[in-house]
């Protein structure tokens, strides 16, 4: 299982590194500069401005600087708001997107699992075409259009739930986590009906079924095991999708959130800033998703035990 | 008062084709303590019968039509779900056919083997483990502890089917239902697991409903014989009225399936063809450093006309030899020589014109034909490929292809989907015949097939064998078919050569430990099946 | 052996004479046509395709007019679903922007289709050394967080369509790469492929023979599954602002500006928000009723 661990681990740098470099010249490489688009400003205090923050160095000089810089943890200082560093924004609204991705996250497994296995268990009957229905429609209807009609319902038309906001005034984390949540509880439903469909199905069962267990035993003790294991390799990419998903939902809900930093980044090309989110956020993805393989790889014992050396 | 009375009954399915019947009015009966048998190929509705009683058939698709099956004076087929539940597992058990599916490979042996206790007879978890391990030990196995804590995937075939049977009688059931569990296991396996189960039967005194469709292995241990045809009982009787006195003509036909006898070489074989010289292939996992020695070191010649029995268990070998000999595994070391030329050699233009002289048959009928490929374009590609006839006269080639294999005309333009296992084997059979080969390599041929079609293949097999004055090796794992139509026999155990002679010699005076295992393993002994 | 010629006019006829086979593809069309969801997925896709194509011709009014006098109104026998805060007639931009949204869609699924399958079944068919490399490529750039590099791209090179399509190419073209290859690999170790191998085809004509033809299954479904993904893609970058930019529109576009101003012209969200979610319904449907059919494993999710 070490094994296993490190060489994925030693595979996941030189991923983080690429990325690091890549995004590092692609923004230098952008038409026009962090400062272009201010009011007209003096050439020497452009200049000095330019030297505060290196953009006089050669590009190569640059990149080392801030290689050296993020070593030791820094992220630099951000442009756009001086005074500020990209760590200090970072972190402040690292919180704030970790929280709304958590409770999509359980709104998502929650909801999905239980629909999937309901699902599965009697298929093509109307207990699986309804949650199935439900769940190709949460695949179809995109955060940026669900989001938008559940503030109309019940924001604007019903008034029951807040639209703007975090922790701001009661109830108003609810609105953006289920617009998060519901896209990614269609696929985990979908994943799990598939996975519980194919165990179900399996030879194994039959024998259970044979040994007089009654059918809840059969389902969770032998089924879950093997029919949720997609589901869990699954976490890594609906991490991904669910940060990416935080830049819409924060966007709709006001809500100050990692997501949203970055796409104001990306659109006043503050270098830094844009930097160090996408360093940071790529991290995290990349240790997610290789989080989510091992979990999924330890759920069965044959691959476990290959991991481990033995024979399988 | 039967153990077991089943009682006109009658099962069905609702498919996409419409409904079939796999059960029409079937009766038996199993006694106390007496091992039954039910013998029937693919679609003889044996297995739906036994599944059927304890409710283990998905109902929408499966109805139960009719009939009665008293188990202790109730009718199973009106139980309810939750009283069908507390029989199975504990008045009744089952062992399956498949040992590496029917265990749950995420859990450990000793969680599912001790699950019919804790359900049925309320144990705690201390007591039930301990109870295990005593069964454990009884099946034979030898470090039961260690065992209990371990995962399916880690045993062989045999072990798992042990486990299964522990897990079966761990309840001390009054009836046990086999079905086909040695079908999937080698040779000696199977020997030693229908000891396992007859020694048991007889200690527990338990009723054993044994289904198979292979007669010659439960002709040492059952009591009474039911023969099952297209969902109807044909014939019943013991071992001994059944195969000396058959009554109906299916049970005839299927005595006549067995391959008996010694073929009676009547020319002289003695020119080689085939040349292997210390031939080795070994295969290296990514995963490991030790290569994998599927052939080792092994020498030996194949002469002209004759057909050579390859024997084996599973890892011995035997198909990564015959597939080496073509050039489909890779070769590395040692030589083969073809009518002189060294195989190992060749590439490209020259190996592709000795493709043409020698040909393999596949195990899987299923899996060795294009499905989206006619019987046509099937047969056609060989004949086209290699210049044997003009694209004007493929039709009359082809069809007269068909005619030898036995196969009608009328199917040229069908699909493999659209034909049965042994048709479609008819179909790989005039594949590899079609540029007129001098070798041919039948790989499991007939291992597929149900023991009826079996026969008519081997006939098949060595009649076309005569007319195309071919060369074989024929490999299998089945003692009988190779005494049937071998020539020379060669053993082979673990990727080397054991023992090579004579179909007599083999027979008669074998001369290592491994080939009289493999002797004594061929089921049906104990009755004392013809050879001549 | 049978003399041939004993029976050479009634050979000639053989193939005339004899009935016709029913193959797999025909098989799973049949399945396919019983599959009424599938079906209507079918038909609704066909019907905005044809739309989207004939729109310069069929659309009630040009794309470029605008009423500033009227500004939004909502839907009435003028305007069947209403204008714009422009005055412009919404039936109008959404068939437009079907027109781009659709075009995205297809090409750039297309894209990754030509570079996935290639990449796939080279892997696949070679093995070895060439598919271990080949396929840690596919690996390692799975690993990259391609939506923040999406975006990275769409900001800083300036908002072109061509380089939009290409991003979501690829994207898209590693996950059809790996079922690509592993379809193959399973293929090549089928009987029949060594069946081939063993009647002395070469390389190339195994490939185009047997690999590829029963290979097709999976590749057809998860084609029709990427279109929506793709298009979904489209629209989340076009609703931030980094996909389509006007004077184009694309369903995702217009999808933000109404829920910019959903409170007072709720039509202006709502409509193409039912174009987007309708389309992408029906190429899931359709994908789901093609994968049954074929009968095919595993799924895109």
């Amino acid at each position: 299982m070490l094994r296993f661990l490190l060489s994925r681990l030693l595979q996941a740098v030189p991923v983080i590194f690429i990325v690091i470099t890549a995004t590092f010249f692609l923004v230098r490489m952008a038409p026009g500069g962090p400062f272009d688009d201010e009011k007209v400003v003096l050439p020497e205090v452009k200049r000095a401005l330019e030297a505060q923050y290196k953009l006089d160095l050669p590009l190569h000089e640059q990149y080392f600087a801030y290689l050296t810089d993020l070593a030791s943890g820094d992220l630099g200082p951000s442009f756009k708001y001086p005074g500020r560093s990209v760590n200090e924004i970072l972190f402040s609204g690292l919180p704030v997107t970790a929280e709304l991705g958590l409770y999509a996250l359980i709104i998502a497994l929650v909801i999905g699992v239980t629909a999937g296995v309901i699902a599965a268990l009697k298929p093509n009957t109307k207990q699986d075409y309804i949650p199935m229905t439900l769940a190709m429609v949460g695949i179809c209807m995109p955060s940026f259009l669900l989001g938008p009609l559940l503030v109309l319902v019940f924001g604007i038309y019903l008034e029951v739930l807040p639209i703007s906001g975090w922790g701001a005034i009661p109830g108003d984390k609810i609105l953006p986590s289920i617009t998060l949540g519901s896209a990614y509880a269609a696929y985990v439903a979908r994943l799990s009906r598939a996975g519980m469909l194919e165990v179900l199905s399996q030879d194994y069962i039959r024998t259970a079924r044979a040994k007089g267990l009654p059918e809840r035993w059969v389902v969770i003790k032998h089924g879950l095991r093997g029919g949720l294991i997609p589901v869990v390799a699954f976490l890594g990419p609906a991490f991904a999708g669910l940060l990416a998903g935080s830049f819409v939902v924060e966007t709709i809900f006001q809500i100050p959130g990692l997501g949203r930093f970055y796409v104001q980044a990306a659109f006043n090309r503050d270098y830094t800033m844009i930097l160090g989110t996408t360093v940071f956020l790529s991290t995290l993805i990349v240790l997610f998703n290789l989080a989510s393989d091992v979990a999924a790889a330890w759920l069965n014992p044959r691959l476990r035990a290959q991991f481990q050396g033995g024979q399988s | 008062m039967s153990l077991l009375n089943v009682d006109n009954l009658q099962v069905s399915f609702t498919t996409r084709n419409g409904t079939q019947q796999a059960v029409r009015g079937v009766s038996f009966s199993v006694e106390e303590a007496q091992i039954t048998a039910v013998i029937g190929e693919s679609g003889s509705g044996k297995s739906v019968s036994c599944y059927a009683m304890l409710g283990l058939i998905p109902m929408p698709p499966g109805r139960i039509d009719g009939g009665r099956v008293i188990f202790d004076n109730k009718n199973l087929l009106e139980l309810s779900e939750s009283e069908l539940r507390a029989i199975r597992g504990k008045d009744i058990a089952m062992i399956f056919q498949d040992p590496m599916t029917c265990l749950n490979p995420f859990m450990t042996i000793g969680e599912q083997l001790i699950e019919p206790l804790l359900i049925h007879k309320n144990l705690n978890k201390t007591v039930a483990k301990a109870r295990a391990i005593e069964l454990l030990e009884e099946v034979g196995i030898r470090s039961p502890a260690k065992t209990f804590n371990s995962f399916p995937h880690e045993f062989s075939g045999g072990m798992r089917q042990r486990v299964m049977i522990a897990m079966a009688l761990i309840n001390e059931p009054r009836l046990l239902i086999a079905d086909e569990p040695t079908t999937a296991l080698d040779v000696t396996i199977q020997a030693q697991i229908l000891k396992l189960i007859a020694d048991l039967q007889k200690k527990r005194g338990i009723g054993v409903l044994f289904i198979s469709h292979d007669l010659a292995v439960v002709a040492d241990i059952a009591d009474q014989i039911v023969v099952m045809e297209q969902g109807v009982v044909v014939e019943r009787g013991t071992p001994k009225a059944i195969f000396e006195s058959p009554t109906h003509p299916y049970t005839r036909k299927l005595l006549d399936a067995i391959p008996t006898g010694q073929r009676q070489s009547t020319t002289d074989h003695s020119a080689p063809l085939i040349r292997v010289n210390n031939l080795k292939t070994w295969f290296y996992p990514s995963d490991s450093d030790t290569p994998v020695k599927a052939v080792d070191e092994v020498s030996l010649t194949i002469n002209r006309g004759e057909v050579l029995g390859l024997v084996g268990e599973s890892g011995s070998g035997k198909s990564t030899l015959g597939r080496s000999i073509l050039r489909l595994a890779p070769i590395t070391g040692g030589s083969i020589t073809f009518d002189g030329t060294d195989l190992t050699e060749l590439e490209g233009r020259g190996l592709k014109e000795f493709r043409r002289r020698m040909q393999m048959i596949f195990q899987d009928p299923f899996a060795s034909l294009n499905p989206r490929m006619t019987v046509y374009d099937t047969l056609a590609e060989p004949l086209l490929l290699h210049g044997i006839c003009s694209k004007r006269d493929l039709a009359k080639h082809i069809a007269s292809l068909m005619d030898d294999v036995g196969l009608a005309r009328g199917f040229i333009r069908k699909y493999p989907h659209e034909f049965s296992g042994g048709q479609r084997q008819r179909i790989a059979i005039g594949r590899a015949l079609a540029t007129k080969p001098e070798f041919v390599v039948a790989d499991e041929p007939v291992s597929a097939l149900d023991v009826t079609i079996q026969a008519q293949i081997l006939d098949l097999l060595q009649d076309l064998g005569r007319e195309y004055g071919l060369t074989m090796l024929f490999v299998s794992h089945d003692m009988a078919v190779i005494r049937h139509i071998a020539d020379r026999i060669a053993v082979m155990y673990r990727g080397k050569l054991v023992e090579t002679g004579t179909a007599e010699e083999i027979f008669e005076t074998p001369k290592q430990d491994y080939t009289r295992s493999l002797l004594a393993s061929i089921p049906g002994a104990a009755l004392g099946m013809p050879t001549a | 052996m049978t003399a041939i010629d004993a029976s050479s006019s009634q050979d000639d006829n053989v193939l005339a004479v004899a009935e016709k086979g029913s193959s797999l593809w025909h098989d799973a069309w049949i399945r396919l046509s019983k599959n009424r969801m599938a079906l209507a997925g079918g038909l609704v896709l066909l019907f905005f395709i044809v739309i989207a194509l004939l729109t310069p011709w069929i659309a009630p009014y040009s794309y470029e007019t605008q009423d500033l006098d009227l500004g939004a109104t909502p839907p009435s026998a003028a305007h069947w679903l209403g204008t714009d805060v422009f005055g412009r007639d919404l039936l109008t931009q959404i068939m437009y922007g079907g027109r781009v949204s659709l075009a995205v869609g297809f090409i750039a699924t297309a894209v990754a289709l030509l570079i996935g399958v290639t990449w796939g079944a080279i892997a696949g068919y070679l093995g070895g050394r060439v598919d271990a490399v080949m396929m840690r490529i596919v690996d390692m750039l799975y690993a990259l967080p391609f939506m923040i590099f999406i975006v990275l791209l769409m900001v800083i090179f300036g908002r072109n369509v061509l380089l939009l399509f290409l991003a979501i190419g690829a994207v898209e073209w590693l996950t059809m790469a790996r079922i690509m290859r592993s379809q193959v690999q399973s293929l090549r170790q089928q009987e029949f492929v060594e069946a081939a191998i063993s009647l002395g085809l070469s390389t190339g004509a195994i490939i185009r023979r047997h690999v590829v033809p029963n290979a097709l299954g999976p590749i057809i479904v998860y084609t029709t599954l990427t279109i929506p993904s793709v298009m979904l893609l489209e629209a989340f970058l076009s609703f931030l602002g980094l996909g389509i930019q006007p004077p184009q529109t694309s369903w995702g576009l217009l999808i933000s500006y109404g829920a910019e101003t959903m409170e007072e012209y709720p039509w202006l969200l709502i409509f193409p928000g039912l174009a987007l979610t309708i389309t992408l319904f029906s190429l899931n449907f359709l994908g789901d009723g093609l994968r049954d059919a074929l009968d095919v494993r595993g799924s895109k999710d």
